[in-house]
C-alpha cells in the first residue's frame, strides 16, 4: 500500500478514536441539564468522565498535527476555509475544558450554574459543528486551482452538511447516554438506558438518511458495506439498551462510530478534499500528501507509540472501571471554600 | 494579500503565544516539585511532604487548566491564520507537531487524570508515578514545540524543492538536534523550573508573613522549608538560564546576527562591542541619547571574547540585501530592509534578562531571611512574595517576545517572511472577529483564573489525611478521595 493510503488510514483512525472517545463525553456533557436535576446527579455525571475527558479530547489535537504532517495542504486549506466554525469549536472546547476543572472549586450555586452552561454548549457546539464539518468536507467545498478555499461562511450551511450535524448530535447524546448507564447507579443509570433508546431510534433515523444521502453521492462499495454494518451496529446497541445490557449497548454506539467514520473516509478516499468548483483542484492523498521521507518517518513514530497510547489509555478506563452512584460524591470538596 | 489580516493575525499570534506561555512554566516546572514531594513523601513517610504535595497539587491543576486549553489555539492557528506558512514548511513543521501529540499530550492528559483521581484507586508508588510521567510528557512536548521553533530561526534538514515551492525534509534528526535547539530547550526548561520555583518560594513565603505559616502557628517550619526549597530551585535553575542563555547568546550571533545587532541597537560594527544597560533618547542613534554603558560586555556576550568584534546591522543589512535579495519583507518593511523593529527587541532583551536577574536576587533574600532557623515577620516581606513569582514569569513572556520580534521580517529565517506566511484568503474581518473573541475570553478566565488562584494559595495546606486504597468487595459505598 502506498504511504499516502497508509495515512488516510491513520487520520482516519485518529478521527474514530476521537469521535467514538470524544463522542461519549460530549454526550454527558448535553445531558447534564436533563439527566442531572439536583446537584449531586450533576456531579455524578461529570465524574463519569473526569479522568477520562482530557485523554479523549488529545485524539483531535493528534489528528490536526498528524494531517499537518502528512497532509500540509489538506491542514492548510481546511483549517483557513473553515475559519469561524472552527474558531467557535476551539471557544467551546476552552470554557468546556475549564469549566471541568473549575466548577467544584467554588462553593456557590452561581458559579456552578454558569460552568454547567459552558460544558452544555461546550459539548453541544462541537458536536453538532464536527459533523457539518465533515458533511462539508464530503460534499465538496469551493477550492480553486490554488487549493485555496473561496466559499466563505454561509457556504458551510447547505442542507447536507447541516444534517451531517444532526447526525453526530444526535449519534453522540445517545453514545453519552449509553456510557451514563454504563457508569453509573441507581435512579440515573435507568433514566439514562431509556433516554438511550428512545435517542438511539432518533440518531438512526437521521444517520440512515445521511447515510444513504452520502453513499448516494459519492459512496464505494467498501463505504455501502461500512454504513450497513454502521446502521446494524446502532440497532443492537439500541436492542441491548432496551434488554439492559449496558454494556453491550455502549459497545453498539461505539462500534456504530467507528464504522460509520470509516464509512465516510471510504467515500472520500481518494479525494481528501473535493472541490466543488469545475475549475478548481480537489485535494487528494497525492497532490495534498508531505513527502515519501517525512511520511515513512511518521509511520515509524507511529507504529511504536500508537500501541503504547492504546495501552495506557485503556488501563485508565480498567482503573476507573467501577459505577458511580451519589453517595460516591464526597462532600469534603465542597467544603471550606468561605 | 491583505496587510491588514497580516497586522491581526500577528497580534493574534503574540497574545494567544505569551498568554499560553505564562500556563507553560508553571506546568513544567511544577509538575516535577509536585512528584519530588510525593516522592519525598513516599520514601520518608513525612506528613508534610504529603501535605505540600496536595496543596501544590491543588495549585499546578488550576494552572493547567489553562494550559491545556489555550494550547489548542496554538495547534489550530497555524492553519487558520498561517495557512501559506502551513503549505511551505508543513513537510518539516508538521512531523515534530504531530510526534508531540502523540509522544507528549497523550501522556500528560491520561496520566493527569490518573493522578488527580487514582489517590485511592492506585498503590502509592504508582500513583506517585503518574505525576512522574506527567512531567515526562511536559518535556517531551517542551522538546518538540521547540525544535519546531528553532527551525523558524534556523532550518536545517531540509532542501528547498522548486517543482512543489516548499520546504522538504531531508533529515529528521537533523531537526530534532538543530544546534539552537540544542541550547534553546534546556534554556527553556531551566527557566519553566525557576520559574516553578520562585511560585513555590513566593507562596510559602506568602503564608510565613501574612497566612497559615506566621510567627506561632504550628506550621510555620513546613512553609519556611517550602519557601527554601522553593528559592533553591530557583537559584540553581536561574543559574543553568543564564549560562545556557549565554550560550544561545553566542549560537544566535552566528545563525542571526541580525536578532544580536537589534538586541543592542547597534547600528555600525563594533570591536569590542561594549552593552547598554538603558538607554534614553531614540535606538536608533540618530538623536542624542543618554546611556549606561558596560565596556566589552557584548562583545563577551555575542562571541565570548572581550574584544570580540559584533557586526552592527547597518552592514548586516547590507550583507543581507546582497544575500536574500530586495523583495522579502518588501510590503511590509521597507524594501529590501531586514531590520526587525528595534525599540521592541532593544527592550524586551533587557526585561527578560533584568527581570530573571531581580527574581534570583528575591531567592537569594528568601535564603538570607531563612537561613538557620530564622522565619521573615515583617510585612515588606509581603511584596517580596507577590513579586517573587511574577519576575520569571514576565521574564519568560520577554524572552519569547525578543525571540520571535528579533527573527523578523522572517517567519523561517532566510526562507519565508512572515508577511508570505498569512493565510491569503482569510479576511482581516474573520481574523479580527477571533482576535476579539479569543483576547475577551481570555481576558475573563485570567480573571478567573487569578481569583482562584489567590483563593487557593490563601486557603493553604489541609491537614494530613492517610490515602487509603478503596475496597470495592467491602466498602463499595465510600466516597471517591477525589470528585469534581
Amino acid at each position: 500500500m502506498e504511504l499516502t493510503t497508509v495515512w488516510f488510514c491513520l487520520i482516519a483512525v485518529l478521527w474514530i478514536g476521537y469521535f467514538a472517545l470524544e463522542g461519549f463525553d460530549f454526550g454527558v456533557g448535553m445531558l447534564l441539564p436533563v439527566l442531572g436535576r439536583e446537584e449531586r446527579e450533576r456531579r455524578v455525571l461529570i465524574n463519569t468522565i473526569g479522568p477520562v475527558w482530557d485523554g479523549n479530547e488529545v485524539w483531535v489535537l493528534v489528528a490536526g498535527g498528524a494531517t499537518f504532517a502528512a497532509f500540509p495542504e489538506w491542514y492548510a486549506t481546511l483549517f483557513s476555509g473553515f475559519y469561524l466554525p472552527l474558531l467557535l469549536i476551539l471557544v467551546a472546547l476552552i470554557v468546556r475544558g475549564v469549566a471541568f476543572e473549575y466548577r467544584a472549586k467554588r462553593d456557590d450555586a452561581t458559579w456552578r450554574a454558569r460552568w454547567d452552561l459552558a460544558i452544555f454548549w461546550g459539548s453541544l457546539l462541537p458536536a453538532v459543528l464536527w459533523g457539518v464539518a465533515f458533511g462539508n468536507i464530503l460534499r465538496g467545498v469551493p477550492i480553486d486551482s490554488e487549493m485555496e478555499y473561496v466559499g466563505g461562511f454561509f457556504n458551510l450551511l447547505n442542507p447536507y452538511a447541516l444534517l451531517g450535524g444532526l447526525t453526530t448530535l444526535t449519534l453522540f447524546l445517545t453514545h453519552g447516554a449509553m456510557y451514563v448507564a454504563l457508569k453509573t447507579d441507581g435512579p440515573i443509570r435507568r433514566e439514562a438506558r431509556s433516554l438511550a433508546t428512545r435517542s438511539g431510534l432518533a440518531a438512526a433515523l437521521v444517520a440512515v438518511v445521511f447515510l444513504v444521502w452520502t453513499q448516494v453521492d459519492t459512496g464505494s462499495v467498501a463505504s455501502g458495506v461500512l454504513f450497513v454494518l454502521a446502521a446494524l451496529a446502532l440497532l443492537a446497541g439500541v436492542a441491548a439498551a432496551g434488554a439492559a445490557r449496558e454494556g453491550w449497548a455502549f459497545l453498539g454506539t461505539f462500534v456504530t462510530i467507528a464504522l460509520a467514520v470509516a464509512g465516510l473516509f471510504a467515500a472520500l478516499f481518494p479525494d481528501v478534499m473535493p472541490t466543488s468548483l469545475v475549475d478548481g483542484t480537489s485535494l487528494t492523498t497525492t497532490n495534498a500528501a508531505a513527502t515519501a521521507y517525512t511520511l515513512k518517518i511518521m509511520t515509524g513514530v507511529a507504529v511504536v507509540f500508537t500501541p503504547i497510547v492504546l495501552v495506557y489509555q485503556g488501563w485508565t478506563y480498567w482503573v476507573f472501571r467501577k459505577r458511580i452512584s451519589v453517595h460516591h460524591i464526597p462532600e469534603a470538596v465542597l467544603a471550606g471554600e468561605r | 494579500m491583505d496587510l491588514e489580516a497580516l497586522d491581526i493575525a500577528r497580534w493574534q499570534f503574540a497574545i494567544t503565544t505569551v498568554y499560553h506561555f505564562l500556563f507553560v512554566p508553571i506546568t513544567i516546572g511544577l509538575s516535577a516539585l509536585v512528584a519530588g514531594y510525593q516522592t519525598a513523601w513516599l520514601r520518608t513517610g513525612n506528613e508534610q511532604w504529603l501535605r505540600m504535595t496536595k496543596f501544590l497539587g491543588k495549585l499546578f491543576l488550576i494552572n493547567f487548566a489553562l494550559g491545556v486549553v489555550t494550547g489548542i489555539v496554538q495547534e489550530f492557528q497555524f492553519g487558520m491564520n498561517w495557512s501559506d506558512y502551513s503549505r511551505f514548511v508543513g513537510d518539516i513543521f508538521g512531523a515534530p507537531l504531530a510526534v508531540e501529540g502523540l509522544l507528549a499530550f497523550f501522556l500528560e492528559s491520561t496520566f493527569l487524570g490518573l493522578w488527580i483521581f487514582g489517590w485511592d484507586r492506585l498503590p502509592r508508588a504508582v500513583h506517585a508515578s503518574c505525576m512522574w510521567l506527567v512531567h515526562l510528557g511536559t518535556l517531551f512536548s517542551a522538546y518538540f514545540i521547540l525544535a519546531a521553533n528553532s527551525f523558524m530561526q534556523h532550518p536545517v534538514g531540509y532542501d528547498y524543492n522548486p517543482e512543489t515551492g516548499r520546504a522538504e525534509l531531508t533529515d529528521f534528526v537533523a531537526v530534532l538536534t538543530n544546534k539552537v535547539q540544542m541550547v534553546t530547550f534546556p534554556h527553556v526548561i531551566t527557566a519553566t523550573y525557576m520559574t516553578a520555583g520562585a511560585f513555590v518560594a513566593g507562596v510559602a513565603l506568602w503564608h510565613l508573613v501574612r497566612g497559615k505559616g506566621r510567627e506561632g502557628s504550628e506550621d510555620r517550619p513546613m512553609y519556611r522549608s517550602t519557601a527554601r526549597v522553593g528559592a533553591w530551585v530557583l537559584l540553581v535553575a536561574g543559574l543553568g538560564v543564564v549560562i545556557t542563555g549565554d550560550v544561545q547568546g553566542k549560537v544566535m550571533t552566528e545563525v542571526q546576527p541580525m536578532k544580536m545587532a537589534a538586541a543592542e541597537a547597534l547600528y555600525e560594527t563594533e570591536e569590542p562591542a561594549a552593552f547598554s544597560i538603558f538607554t534614553i533618547g531614540t535606538p536608533d542613534g540618530t538623536s542624542e541619547k543618554f546611556s549606561v554603558t558596560i565596556p566589552n560586555l557584548l562583545s563577551f556576550l555575542a562571541t565570548g571574547e572581550l574584544d570580540g568584534r559584533v557586526e552592527g546591522i547597518n552592514p548586516l543589512r547590507e550583507q543581507y540585501l546582497a544575500t536574500y535579495g530586495e523583495d522579502p519583507g518588501a510590503t511590509y518593511y521597507t524594501a529590501g530592509d531586514y531590520t526587525p523593529y528595534i525599540p521592541l527587541t532593544y527592550w524586551s532583551f533587557r526585561f527578560m534578562m533584568g527581570l530573571g536577574f531581580v527574581g534570583m536576587a528575591g531567592g537569594l533574600a528568601v535564603l538570607w531571611a531563612t537561613r538557620r532557623g530564622r522565619a521573615p515577620t515583617g510585612a515588606r516581606w509581603t511584596w517580596v512574595a507577590v513579586g517573587l513569582p511574577l519576575m520569571p514569569l514576565f521574564a519568560n513572556s520577554f524572552g519569547w517576545i525578543f525571540t520571535e520580534i528579533g527573527r523578523q521580517p522572517w517567519a523561517v529565517f532566510g526562507l519565508m517572511t512572515t508577511e508570505q506566511a498569512v493565510s491569503p484568503t482569510v479576511s482581516a474581518g474573520e481574523v479580527l472577529t477571533s482576535l476579539i473573541v479569543l483576547t475577551a475570553l481570555y481576558g475573563v478566565l485570567a480573571a478567573v483564573e487569578l481569583k482562584l488562584m489567590l483563593t487557593y494559595i490563601a486557603k493553604g495546606a489541609d491537614p494530613y489525611v492517610e490515602p487509603q486504597l478503596r475496597d470495592d468487595d467491602n466498602d463499595p459505598d465510600r466516597p471517591l478521595a477525589f470528585a469534581y
